[in-house]
């Protein structure tokens, strides 16, 4: 029989700490099998945000380390500079990359850093309970916006793309979500590119994912898939915003390289 | 061959970096280290290395962080408004147990304070600075050959022990001019293999670096690795010069650019008879209490002088506990202690009354 699904390899087999229909898990593994493909899992240093994120570590089977709060593109920037030809990624929610860190994506982006960035867009604070986050919609109930996000007093959501657009250093900007079988298919060939514009060493990119965090949005899964549908996106449309580079081919694709036999048998790391 | 340069502190740290193989440099402009920077920026060219203005001091120290991780010896520089931002980034270092090398050139404070030379970033080199149960080692140096020096050895103490090292130093060792020595080809010792970097889980398991530990107890343990390590510096790297002190009635404790007009003052009052010698500590930590209890065992008096309002004394006064007396004389925002006070202030003292 044909094996039509497995968990990527590069993926360990510990159990997620996140809440069911939560995106993170969703795009940890969009960004494994992208791993898979490309055949780098021995050469990523990937930096994990404090945020809900901040065990991907114990998730992900390459390299990892963690950053403060924030600081995530200033630490990728010091492992890319010294290790040219490892692949960099840091993977970001929006409280990392759009509030306490915004001045380090800026400026990692305008040196045209050459690393790849995973902005995880779920418009809440999720580790600290749900907060309001500069990306929270005008509208919506948070912790700390309980009589919503009032544009006068809270400001705006925060478009931290079309903000970097402008900078010549980012040469790939896109928007993606999570919340159909089609974005989800999309979100991965954005990463893809991502993961290529940084081997063909073209410069800064950043894939911002519209994610649920039904935990802090008070829904369902289900809910929270239709809001992104109905709501989210109308406020941060989805795809390309910037993109500089010359046509690349999709580099290699699924099924090129050969399955390693098990994957789970591999007891996932201990890390006390 | 050893050759001799006329430079600044602040360069002499920068050379010292170099030829320790330090090929990572980030920082942020600020008086009175700029020199620091900017020579920086032309050395990491010369010799392949990076060197990045950055951001901020946030971002520097971030920097120097991903670089420690990839394995690279890395340093950053501030002055005092600059460390202070500085201090999430160290706490971060030594909660990952990753090497560093910082140079504090101190101003006066509080707040934006002054460009002038200070001593009052003490406590927060010493005790911690940022959060958590942590210390790095500080070593205060006295003259631009040791700016040299101390630098050039804090990174194979860092990597040694996997600690962010701090080298301390004011305003006026920054900038001042005075020959330096080194030999052209000064190598660093031995470039310690670092098998917990990440630099890609190429044929072997994949490793991280963090400082999170929620499984309970788990944090704990490494607190007392930490604590064990800090222990093992404390026994082997407490380093300190005293100068006489055997015979003396009155000792002078002070470090830094201060330490050197405490010199002076000694000989001129031995000259006049009265017995008073000198004890600098250079490692602030791991700070010489032993050398200070066994000094003040024989009933010596102790001034303490510092371009501060009394920071250093504390420990003074923590190792001499009731055994003597210990005075302190200090100067504060950017005044530097004169010879002159601190004369008449030990002929006081050893007034017999
Ligand atoms: C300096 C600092 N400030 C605050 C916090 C507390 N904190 C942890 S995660 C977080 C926000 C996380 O939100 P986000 O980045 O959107 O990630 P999510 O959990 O939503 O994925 C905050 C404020 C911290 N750890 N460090
Ligand atoms: S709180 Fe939200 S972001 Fe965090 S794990 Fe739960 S659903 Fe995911
Ligand atoms: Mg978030």
């Amino acid at each position: 029989m044909k094996k039509m699904f497995e968990k990527p390899r590069s993926m360990t087999c510990a159990r997620t700490h996140y809440c069911s229909g939560c995106g993170h898990g969703l795009i940890h593994r969009i960004i494994c099998e992208v791993i898979d493909e490309l055949d780098i899992a021995g050469r990523v240093v990937a930096v994990a945000p404090v945020g809900c994120a901040v065990l991907a570590y114990d998730y992900w089977d390459f390299d990892t380390t963690e950053a403060a709060h924030g600081r995530t593109p200033a630490v990728a920037t010091g492992i890319k500079r010294v290790l040219p030809d490892n692949v960099v990624f840091t993977y970001q929610g929006d409280g990392d990359l759009a509030a306490i860190g915004t001045a380090e994506i800026i400026h990692a982006a305008n040196r045209g850093e050459n690393i790849s960035v995973i902005f995880v867009n779920n418009g809440v604070y999720g580790m600290t309970g749900g907060q309001m986050a500069p990306t929270t919609l005008l509208g919506q109930t948070t912790a700390t916006s309980q009589f919503t996000r009032r544009a006068d007093k809270e400001g705006f959501p925060i478009k931290i793309l079309e903000m970097m657009k402008v900078l010549p250093g980012a040469v790939y900007l896109e928007r993606t979500s999570v919340h159909s079988p089609k974005e989800v298919a999309k979100t991965k060939s954005a990463i893809m590119k991502s993961f290529n514009t940084q081997l063909g060493k073209k410069g800064f990119s950043m894939v911002e994912i519209i994610s649920p965090c039904p935990t802090y949005w008070g829904m369902t899964p289900l809910e929270s898939m239709e809001r992104i549908e109905k709501e989210v996106i109308k406020v941060y449309p989805l795809g390309s915003v910037k993109d500089t580079l010359p046509q690349m081919s999709s580099s290699r694709t699924r099924g090129s390289i050969k399955p390693r036999n098990t994957i789970c048998d591999r007891s996932p790391r201990s890390r006390g | 061959m050893k050759k001799r340069y006329l430079c600044t502190g602040n360069e002499a740290c920068g050379e010292g970096a170099i030829r320790a193989a330090c090929r990572f440099y980030a920082g942020y402009p600020i008086t009175p280290q700029n020199e620091l920077t900017a020579y920086m920026s032309r050395r990491m060219e010369e010799e392949n290395g990076t060197f990045i203005q950055a951001e901020s001091e946030l971002a520097a120290i971030n920097m120097v962080f991903g670089a420690s991780v990839a394995r690279a010896r890395a340093m950053t520089s501030s002055s005092s408004p600059g460390i202070s931002l500085k201090q999430e980034g160290i706490s971060y270092l030594a909660g990952c147990r990753l090497p560093a090398v910082i140079i504090n050139i101190m101003r006066g404070g509080p707040g934006l304070g002054n460009i002038a030379p200070s001593q009052s970033d003490y406590f927060q080199a010493t005790k911690g600075g940022g959060h958590g149960d942590y210390r790095i080692i500080v070593l205060a140096p006295a003259n631009v050959q040791e700016m040299f020096d101390f630098t050039f050895e804090a990174f194979d103490l860092a990597d040694k022990y996997r600690i962010p090292v701090m080298i301390l130093a004011d305003g006026i060792l920054g900038q001042m001019m005075e020959p330096l020595e080194f030999d052209e080809n000064i190598k660093p010792k031995k470039i310690i293999d670092k098998p917990w970097a990440l630099t890609g889980a190429k044929n072997r398991s994949a490793k991280s670096i963090r400082s999170l530990w929620l499984k309970p107890g788990s944090l704990e343990k490494l607190n007392e690795e930490l604590q064990k390590t800090y222990k093992g510096i404390s026994e082997k790297e407490t380093r300190y010069e005293e100068y006489p002190t055997k015979d003396a009635d009155v000792v002078i404790v002070s470090y830094g650019a201060v330490s050197r007009i405490a010199r002076v003052c000694a000989n001129d009052l031995r000259k006049e008879g009265i017995k008073a010698g000198i004890f600098r500590p250079i490692s602030l930590w791991p700070f010489p209490y032993k050398e200070i209890r066994r000094i003040a065992g024989r009933g010596t008096k102790f001034l303490v002088v510092e371009m501060s309002a009394g920071q250093m004394v504390e420990d003074v006064r923590l190792a001499v506990q009731d055994d003597s007396r210990v005075d302190f004389l200090g100067r504060m925002g950017g005044g530097i202690p004169e010879e002159k006070a601190i004369i008449e202030r030990i002929k006081k003292m050893t007034v017999i009354s």
